[in-house]
């Protein structure tokens, strides 16, 4: 069956629900790839947007597999264009109104306003792929350790990473 | 010590001038395309040292300005910036091969990654990494998120907004967009105009 309609539509809405980070359209995502379309199952989505992490670049380059999956290289393409279209021509449109837009007072409304929904759509995205995560004391220990790494010191988080799947190595062969 | 200050001030401003000139799109690309094939863990702090501490391309005040207005639209923070700054290099066409240029490495990965990840992501010592990379990709997104909200939560209410955000989608299970367009809409209203200015809420 066709997915290039679905994968396009999918995306592109998915695409303006991450205010703030991509993390913000996580439960949506969940809800449309795994239990609408079945493209992947739920371990699925949280292997590879963890596996995401640790490459270079924007994080929500994992959505390149979920298309790759649905539709091959036409749906990987269609994917990322669907995904970064919308909102780069959003922020190319705001972009050059934004100095216009400096006197408008209610600038400042939406900007102090946006800023508290969108860290509670990221950590309600980030709460809904720890539940998948984060199953038993040594996941729950290798993600403490991460957090409290990163908020007393500074360190490379990709690194972090690469050393959850040494302990994962480690503990689960 | 102001004479100085204000000395620097306008070396940036030169040295900002004389790094835009002559920017081709090429070299947009290929600027882009290193950071996006280099910056392991967050984009931004990579986007910011190459682009005003080496290229000179924008000043650091311009950067933080970008900044805000990414995360105040939907989509990345990082590919908003390439738009934003690609944009006033050269352009739509500048937006448009900063964008490519920032994405094309990573998802080139992550293209043969998922092939791979398909046909062998089931074998034991693979799932076993897995698990391990997924709690600390766990551990690492609640870290960004807390220092996010260190850098642009101001107010203790703030804290209200967030709690309800995470309720209504976690617990009432609300769509993201009903959400979004209800408390962002309640938060904004809060934050009115005559509300901004002085701050009259008590610290």
């Amino acid at each position: 069956m066709n997915q290039i309609p679905a994968l396009i539509r999918v995306f592109a809405y998915l695409s303006l629900l991450t205010v703030g980070g991509g993390m913000a359209a996580f439960p949506e995502l969940e809800k449309l790839t795994v239990n609408v379309h079945g493209w992947l199952t739920f371990k699925q989505l949280i292997h590879l947007y963890s596996v995401g992490q640790m490459a270079p670049g924007p994080n929500m380059m994992m959505i390149v597999a979920i298309g790759q999956w649905a539709g091959g290289l036409l749906g990987a393409i269609v994917v990322l264009v669907a995904f970064f279209g919308p909102t780069a021509l959003l922020a190319l449109i705001v972009g050059r109104l934004w100095t216009k837009l400096e006197k408008w007072p209610w600038r400042e409304s939406i900007q102090k306003g946006l800023a508290p929904v969108s860290i509670g759509l990221l950590l309600a995205g980030t709460l809904s792929m720890a539940r998948g995560a984060v199953t038993g004391w040594t996941t729950g220990g290798v993600a403490l350790a991460v957090l409290l790494i990163l908020l007393w010191r500074k360190a490379n988080p990709a690194l972090l990473v690469v050393g959850g799947a040494i302990v994962g190595a480690l503990v689960y062969r | 010590m102001s004479e100085a200050a204000v000395g620097s001030v306008q070396d940036e401003l030169a040295l900002v001038r004389a790094g835009r000139e002559n920017v081709t799109l090429l070299d947009i690309f290929i600027e882009f395309l290193i950071i996006g094939a280099t910056s392991f863990g967050g984009v931004v702090p990579y986007l910011r040292n190459n682009l005003v501490t080496k290229k000179h391309w924008v000043d650091d005040k311009e950067f933080v300005q970008l900044l805000s207005i990414s995360q105040t639209l939907p989509g990345l923070n990082a590919t908003n910036v390439a738009i934003l700054l690609g944009d006033r290099l050269k352009g739509w066409l500048g937006a448009l091969v900063a964008i490519v240029g920032v994405c094309l490495p990573g998802a080139t990965l992550m293209f043969i990654v998922g092939i791979h990840y398909r046909s062998h992501g089931d074998h034991n010592i693979v799932t076993s990494m897995l698990k391990g990379v997924a709690a600390a990709a766990a551990g690492l997104l609640l870290a960004t998120v807390i220092q996010l909200g260190q850098k642009s939560l101001s107010h203790r209410y703030d804290l209200v907004f967030v709690l309800v955000t995470v309720l209504a989608v976690n617990r009432l299970h609300q769509s993201v967009p009903r959400t979004l367009i209800i408390v962002g809409i309640l938060a904004i209203l809060w934050y009115h105009p005559r509300r901004v200015t002085p701050v009259s809420v008590t610290q």
